[in-house]
């Protein structure tokens, strides 16, 4: 372990005091305090929509505060653009590499400020800075090459290259390390360590609890807007941190066991049993396996790895090892339609850009997945159209005035029923939901819920992705948690418990 | 099915036709007031006659090439090749008429039936189509890139068929496909009325529509629900291509001869613009194919307006322009909202 930060420097570098922001209709921050010192690496965690990113676009100057005030040793900032904030020495890598792949090395480290002479850019100048910059991360690369060629990880330094300026005294990382590997991620530590030592003050954005506890000094924790903590790393503990995170302290989790039914226990194969499942970069391996009339649920935080393994059971993504049994046969899912051909249903993380067809009707909506498994020469009968439409609309309880009005003039959650209604219309086996109650009110909400609970007593086997634990705890016979993109443990029954889950993420045991 | 006179119009879907309706009937009292006799209509040999029946006949070719537009339209795309296409059909079919010896084509004997000689040229411009759906549907090629390949080549090939000169031809039946008449209209009025027809009821009786609506308006929630968009798009690329060489068979009738240089030249640019100001976004999602009809109506009624009005040559395109501009101005929510004084409105 590197030295910890100094104990003799009482001042921050950086101070954000009081910050607040709205949106129309949100609180995005709400009194927001956050400090770097010089030489450590604060980790900016929290759930989806915790406020990370509003607070780092407050820092850049991208959105301005609506409260609050920002120091940056201890004079005021006023940074009116990202351009601004680099100028102030704050510089930022996104978590989108926004490099040119066909440029050189060279030239995307000094895009935006090529070195002139006589008004023509400085070839030499440049290749020798572009040099100096990369060593400076410890690398050493022929800074003519095109940026393309180099590995992911290396572009990462690129761009981290780029955003150190000369004069950088802020790094802001925003999720560095989600499309690195493990030695990758390594390497990107060795460099964060580095610059820790030259005294810059690091903020490092991640959804990974074990990265968090490698590189970063103190955690500040953001939830809804609101800063919920602030620790040294050494004094706060996983359980404490993921409990923190979503929101369920530790001593306020109901001790009892849940209620609900266990697993149906049958001889026959599982529906789906998903064993091993593995894509580079992305997730595994992880093991899933559902039986009709189970819930079983996927756990675990943002970017554990839970939209990708759905994804693999519908074909969506091919993995690179691994297999699919249905039945207990082999089964190749090549693509959602072979999915869909199996009885498979999917109702996507972001309903506006995966489920909705927004100009198209309610009516449209409902019956498009059941029509594609018919085929556009088998077309419904205009009667059938219409009574599967009032159908749904009346089991889910939609609140439409006229089902051939554009389904984008409904609410979110009469949105989220109508893709829901989409997929019941084709009698699915299985019914594959990634956040189903995600963003749509509170009576909406449950009426979501009964309806998962109402379908699997009715046969039909549910795999439930939720970021609220006391709902996959409330409906799933199964649990199968997930950590840092592969599986990490499996309760059920009478295990299953909001505590055991979030020690299983924590990795306070098992593993 | 009637919609209710409460609702916002721009939530409906009905009065967007208004707008190019509007603006063909304008058009039309314009050349009513200025042009002496211009909605007279005469019958003679059995046949009418008459300024309206004229612009009905010429503006044929464009909505059968509009028609096609707007199906690939419907699907986010966009096929730049219908000129070239066009180009292409009228060079088989010629060839295999006249089979000039300096022609690929001359060696192929059909046995003098016409019927198959429509047939063959068609489903080569089917296959081109085919190409263009194959790029785009599987390829995964920008459509205004993978459909700009065969409007460059497309030309090219037509030339090869027919050596680069004008095929001229003397086949009755032929002929007749641009000339003749039947029940006193235009033989073209009555194919792209057929055309039209028939590609309606394939859309909305069939589960096409929907399909096309459902690719355009959102790709990806048409993949998670299993609408086969390969193979959609390139059976729609096909449909089109198959109309464009149908509409340069006719180009090519009229005037009995195949002049690869000139058939179908610009077309492409003229039926766009009929497929957007009939109403259809070019971000794809819902069409309207009345709306394209209508669209192709406007904008030949604008050519033959113009040139009757003895307008220069020079001018047509400006005017065009500012027509074109006009339809869609009215059209666009925001602009309307932007003249009532209520710069925030268009958002829905």
């Amino acid at each position: 372990m590197p030295a910890p930060t100094e104990m003799n420097t009482p001042a921050p570098l950086l101070t954000m005091e009081g910050i607040g922001k709205s949106f129309p209709g949100v609180d995005a921050l709400v009194d927001v305090d956050f400090d770097v010192r010089r030489g450590e690496v604060h980790a900016l965690v929290g759930e989806n929509g915790a406020g990370k990113s509003t607070l780092i676009r407050v820092l850049t100057g991208v959105h301005r505060p609506d409260r609050g005030r920002i120091l940056l040793d201890g004079a005021p900032l006023e940074t009116r653009s990202p351009a601004a904030a680099a100028a102030r020495g704050i510089s930022t890598v996104y978590q989108e590499i926004d490099l040119i792949p066909d440029l050189s090395v060279a030239e995307n480290i000094f895009l935006s400020r090529l070195p002139t002479r006589f008004g023509l850019i400085d070839w030499r100048r440049m290749r020798r800075r572009a040099g100096e910059a990369l060593r400076r991360l410890e690398l050493t690369l022929d800074v003519t090459r095109p940026l393309g060629s180099c590995s992911i990880a290396v572009q990462q330094m690129i761009a981290i290259a780029r955003a150190l300026d000369v004069r950088a005294r802020i790094l802001v990382l925003d999720e560095p390390t989600s499309s690195l590997d493990e030695r990758e991620t390594k390497q990107l530590f060795a460099v964060m360590r580095r610059l820790r030592g030259e005294g810059l003050g690091i903020i490092f954005i991640t959804h990974f609890i074990d990265q968090v506890y490698e590189i970063a000094d103190r955690i500040t924790i953001l939830r809804n807007g609101r800063r919920v903590g602030t620790h040294r790393a050494e004094e706060l503990t996983r359980l404490q941190l993921v409990s923190t995170m979503i929101g369920r302290p530790v001593d306020e989790l109901s001790p009892a066991a849940k209620t609900a039914s266990a697993a149906p226990m049958t001889d026959a194969p599982p529906l789906v049993e998903a064993s091993g499942l593995r894509r580079r970069r992305v997730v595994g391996p992880v093991d899933v396996r559902l039986h009709r009339g189970e819930t079983v649920g996927l756990a675990g935080l943002l970017g554990s790895g839970r939209t990708e393994t759905a994804r693999m059971l519908f074909g969506l993504d091919r993995p690179d090892s691994g297999e699919i049994r249905i039945n207990g046969a082999p089964a190749n899912l090549t693509s959602p339609r072979r999915a869909i051909a199996l009885g498979f249903g999917f109702l996507p993380e972001d309903r506006r850009t995966q489920g909705l067809i927004a100009d198209l009707s309610l009516r449209e909506n409902i019956i498009l997945a059941l029509q594609a498994k018919r085929g556009w020469l088998r077309p419904l009968s205009r009667h059938r159209r219409n009574s599967i439409t009032r159908q749904f609309i009346k089991a889910l309880g939609i609140v439409a005035a006229d089902a051939s009005r554009p389904v984008r003039l409904l609410s979110g959650g009469n949105q989220q029923k109508a893709i829901l209604a989409r997929w019941l219309a084709t009698e699915p086996a299985l019914l594959i939901l990634d956040e189903p109650t995600r963003g749509i009110d509170i009576g909406a909400k449950g009426e979501v819920r009964r309806l998962i609970a109402s379908l699997r007593r009715r046969g039909v086997a549910i795999l439930l992705i939720s970021s609220e634990i006391d709902e996959l705890v409330h409906q799933c016979q199964r649990l199968v948690v997930l950590r840092d993109r592969r599986t990490v443990g499996e309760l059920s029954g009478e295990r299953i418990s909001e505590a055991a889950v979030m020690r299983i993420i924590a990795a306070e045991h098992g593993s | 099915m009637t919609p209710p006179s409460g609702t916002p119009a721009s939530d409906a879907h009905w009065p967007r036709i208004v707008w190019p309706l509007a603006a063909l009937a304008l058009l039309l009292i314009f050349n009513g007031i200025f042009t002496p006799g211009f909605f007279a209509v005469e019958v003679r040999d059995g046949r009418l006659y008459g300024s309206l029946i004229d612009i009905l006949d010429r503006a044929a070719p464009l909505m059968l090439v509009s028609i096609g537009m707007t199906l690939v339209i419907a699907t986010a795309g966009v096929d730049l090749s219908v000129g070239a296409v066009m180009a292409i059909a009228a060079a088989v079919a010629a060839c295999l008429v006249a089979r000039p010896d300096y022609s690929p084509l001359a060696g192929i004997d059909l046995g003098g039936s016409f019927v198959l000689v429509v047939l063959v040229a068609l489903g080569v411009a089917a296959l081109a189509g085919a190409c263009n759906g194959a790029l785009v549907g599987m390829g995964g090629i920008q459509p205004i890139v993978a459909t700009l390949v065969l409007m460059v080549a497309g030309r090219g090939i037509a030339q090869l068929l027919t050596d680069g000169q004008i095929v001229t031809f003397n086949d009755p039946a032929f002929a007749r496909l641009g000339n003749g008449a039947l029940l006193g209209w235009p033989v073209p009025v009555w194919i792209a009325l057929a055309a039209a027809a028939l590609v309606a009821m394939l859309v909305r009786i069939t589960a096409l529509g929907l399909f096309l609506e459902a690719i355009g308006g959102n790709p990806v929630a048409s993949h998670l629900s299993g609408v086969p968009a390969a193979r959609l798009v390139i059976l729609v690329y096909a449909a089109c291509g198959a109309l464009a060489g149908l509409a340069g068979l006719l180009v090519a009738a009229d005037i009995q001869a195949c002049d690869v240089n000139n058939a179908g030249l610009f077309i492409e640019l003229d039926a766009i613009l009929a497929v957007v100001i009939g109403g259809t976004a070019l971000t794809g999602g819902r069409c309207s194919l009345l709306g394209s009809i209508v669209g192709a109506l406007l904008i030949q009624c604008l050519t033959t307006t113009i040139l009757g009005r003895g307008v220069p040559v020079e001018w047509t395109l400006v005017i065009k322009a500012a027509v074109v501009i006009s339809v869609c101005l009215l059209q666009s929510p925001r602009f309307r909202a932007m003249a009532r004084g209520n710069p925030a409105g268009g958002a829905a």
